[in-house]
């Protein structure tokens, strides 16, 4: 008779628990993957394709599932170490050489007005129309040199991005090494500030 | 006046090298050989030009249009030719390039039409435009556009002005010079500041060590007969930062990432009150400044100069010394070593030291953190630099924002004192732009995911509408199949009829019609196609002139030899 009782109870707490359970997870269901999510922030968002996935989000859902994480030229070395740090695994080489960030322009004498780079451009970054020449909206090009192999006249050319007054950086200081010329005083360029 | 004064924590003591340059009074300095004027002169927008090369200008007139709200009006400093609209050398620590008008002087220096008006009788948007239009911007060195500091907030009621004469900076007498001998000038453009934003109170505050511009003050003050109070505040370094002078006349102190605004209290420089006046009650916008030419130089003095100028022919006026290796703008402790002689005087020039080893002895070798803590006694906004140079140093700039890196205002104190010598204002420095950096770079990557987004959302918006459409014209094609098949089972009954009639003649006629009506169907779309290539094709190709003609005709031609497939087009 205790044997019976206590299975019972037993079985009554399996089932309320598994109830609970079972509402838990579905009142408290997180919608999609955190980690994904978590892993597309580091990712430049170029949506380049040089990964080999159509995009930053399906690579980063493909990062999640185990692929290697040094697939991403523009987001470049810190990128990679960035990625190392958040998933807990070895910093590796890039896999394809670093560019320098740049942005496409087309050569509007050139251009015939064939409408396949604005369809090729993952952000819609290209305007124009069937005939009319096209341009590029600089400040929306993510440099991911998609429009370059469907134009049929090779009109696109990517332009490496140079720095401006207001996007310059300060140097990280370091007293520079450099070889003293015979005459002349060159020490005054470390004096600034 | 007796006042009851507050102090900031920290500051520093340097050496004030005032005296040499306020022996003589204020020189304008002579018209130079050409001026170079940077469109981009403040904080905001950059103006975009509005004179090309070859244009006469006159002494004031506009070259720069403001671009937005925060931006500020550019004029040609005085008359002459614009020689180019190019990039040059700007005085910045990068050394890079920037639009600038350059000019001509033609030694006339003759002004446009100069239209005073009373302030009082504009409505005070029409000041503040006017201001803009001016190119009126905070002559202290941050350079803001000053009607954009000028609306006072709905939210908080405004306590005091303050209005900074302090020029804590070692060196620099400019501010100084000019309320000596312009005190009125500045008096009569704190009112239009105090009018406009209706403040208790209005506080002046000059550092001790410049009695005379306290004097002066006071006795301007009185004779336009405002009831401003002229303060003078302790020597400390640095009490002309906003901040700092805040809290020393008013005892607030402003929070991290918070305004002044915030705790109503506004606070603008002498020489921006000046040129504020000289705006208005003269219509002269700022084609000048004061700067302090000092340092290796055998006369350091005040020159009235025009914007524009090139700094080594400012420098040139006080004589410099043979050993004189380069040009230092602003003072000592937060200025910088501009990249060429030849840079332009801007609206942020209020001082020029010529450099010399000797004056400025190279700076020791950088030794180790020993965690002294002395750069968070001198720190004027109790930040703790040690600690963020840690961070900055190992660039983990998420760590140097937890110890408020943006509240640092640069002002060189930590470096001053460092007994190691570490230049912890550069850390700071690099950390802030790599900040800034990646805030760009983020915001960029999260616009280009929205729109990749919103691609691939409208491609499957337009796949579905295409299929929407196919599967309704399908519908329709069948439909239109069964009526065909009604009628031509209907014809053949009458067929059937006239077949009875005629049984030779009817079938041929049938069959013709069908392909007439075939035919027509085609025209008619062909017809169709060619009314829409010809609406498709460009329409302003009509009454042209005859050199708009044979420009079309050079282009076409360039096009049929580049071989694009484009000149059936346009045959």
């Amino acid at each position: 008779m205790d044997i019976l009782l206590a299975i019972a109870v037993m079985a009554l707490g399996a089932v309320v628990l598994g109830a609970a359970l079972g509402f838990a997870s579905i009142k408290f269901k997180v919608e999609g993957d955190p980690l994904v999510e978590k892993i597309e922030a580091i990712l430049p968002q170029t949506q380049c394709g040089q990964c080999g996935y159509p995009g930053c989000k399906p690579y980063a859902e493909a990062i999640a599932n185990g692929d290697e994480i040094n697939k991403c030229p523009p987001g470049g070395m810190e990128g990679v170490q960035r990625l190392a740090d958040l998933l807990g695994r070895e910093v590796k080489p890039l896999d394809a050489e670093e560019k320098p960030k740049a942005v496409a322009i087309i050569d509007e004498n050139t251009c015939i007005g064939c409408t396949l780079c604005i369809q090729a451009c993952p952000v819609d970054a290209i305007v124009g129309a069937a005939k009319q020449m096209h341009t590029i909206i600089s400040q929306q090009c993510t440099g991911c040199e998609l429009c370059l192999p469907p134009c049929p006249v090779e009109c696109i050319s990517m332009e490496v991005i140079t720095e401006t007054i207001d996007t310059w950086k300060w140097k990280f200081p370091v007293v520079e090494i450099k070889a003293v010329p015979a005459t002349g005083n060159d020490s005054k360029q470390q004096e600034a500030a | 006046m007796l006042m009851n004064l507050f102090k900031f924590k920290g500051g520093v003591k340097p050496p004030t090298n005032k005296t040499q340059s306020v022996g003589l009074p204020i020189a304008v300095a002579p018209l130079p050989s050409r001026l170079v004027v940077p469109l981009h002169q403040s904080i905001g927008g950059t103006p975009r030009p509005v004179v090309q090369a070859g244009d006469h200008v006159l002494k004031g007139q506009l070259i720069g249009e403001a671009d937005g709200w925060i931006s500020s009006a550019v004029h040609a400093p005085t008359s002459g030719t614009v020689l180019e609209v190019a990039m040059h050398v700007q005085p910045h620590p990068s050394g890079l390039d920037a639009l600038c008008v350059v000019i001509e002087p033609d030694g006339k220096d003759e002004w446009i039409p100069r239209e005073p008006v009373d302030y009082r009788s504009l409505s005070p948007e029409a000041v503040r435009e006017r201001l803009q239009q001016a190119g009126v911007v905070g002559l202290g060195g941050a350079v803001f556009p000053t009607h954009g500091k000028l609306t006072a907030s709905r939210t908080v009621p405004m306590e005091e002005l303050v209005i900074n004469g302090a020029e804590c900076e070692p060196f620099i007498t400019c501010d100084d010079l000019l309320m000596r001998e312009r005190a009125e000038e500045v008096v009569r453009g704190v009112g239009i500041f105090r009018d406009l934003l209706q403040p208790k109170k209005v506080l002046i505050g000059i550092e001790d060590n410049k009695p005379e511009a306290v004097a002066a003050m006071q006795a301007a003050v009185k004779a336009v007969g405002e009831d401003f109070a002229v303060i003078a505040v302790p020597t400390l370094y640095p009490a002309g930062g906003a901040k700092q002078l805040i809290r020393v006349l008013t005892g607030k102190e402003v929070p991290a990432s918070k305004r002044s605004t915030d705790l109503g209290v506004q606070c603008f420089n002498v020489a921006t009150a000046y040129t504020a006046w000289r705006a208005i009650a003269h219509g002269e916008p700022v084609v000048s400044r004061l700067v302090t030419v000092t340092g290796n130089v055998g006369e350091p003095r005040n020159y009235d100069v025009l914007i524009g100028t090139p700094m080594d022919e400012v420098l040139a006026l006080a004589n410099p010394k043979a050993d004189t290796d380069g040009i230092v703008m602003g003072g000592p402790m937060m200025g910088f070593l501009v990249p060429e002689a030849t840079v332009p005087v801007v609206k942020a020039t209020n001082c020029l030291i010529a450099h010399s080893p000797a004056l400025f002895p190279p700076k020791p070798v950088e030794m180790p953190c020993i965690r002294c803590g002395s750069c968070a006694q001198a720190c004027p906004h109790e930040l703790q630099p040690f600690e963020m140079y840690w961070f900055s140093r190992a660039k983990n700039f998420g760590k140097t924002q937890e110890y408020h890196i943006f509240d640092c205002i640069e002002c060189g104190c930590c470096s001053f004192v460092c007994p190691s010598r570490i230049p912890l204002v550069q850390y700071f420095r690099f950390a802030k732009s790599e900040i800034w950096a990646r805030e760009r770079e983020k915001k960029a990557a999260d616009t280009a995911k929205d729109r990749f987004e919103f691609k691939q959302f409208r491609e499957e918006r337009e796949k579905a509408e295409k299929a929407e459409k196919l599967a309704k014209a399908a519908a329709a094609q069948a439909a239109k199949k069964a009526a065909e098949a009604a009628a031509a089972a209907a014809t053949a009954e009458s067929g059937v009829a006239a077949e009875a009639a005629a049984p030779e003649a009817t079938p041929a006629p049938t069959v013709d019609a069908a392909q007439a009506a075939k035919k027509a169907a085609i025209e008619a779309a062909m017809a169709r196609a060619k009314a829409q290539r010809e609406a498709a094709q460009a329409k302003n190709t009509d009454n042209l002139t005859p050199d708009q003609q044979r420009e079309v005709a050079a282009i076409e031609a360039r096009r049929t030899t580049a071989g694009t497939p484009d000149a059936e087009k346009t045959e």
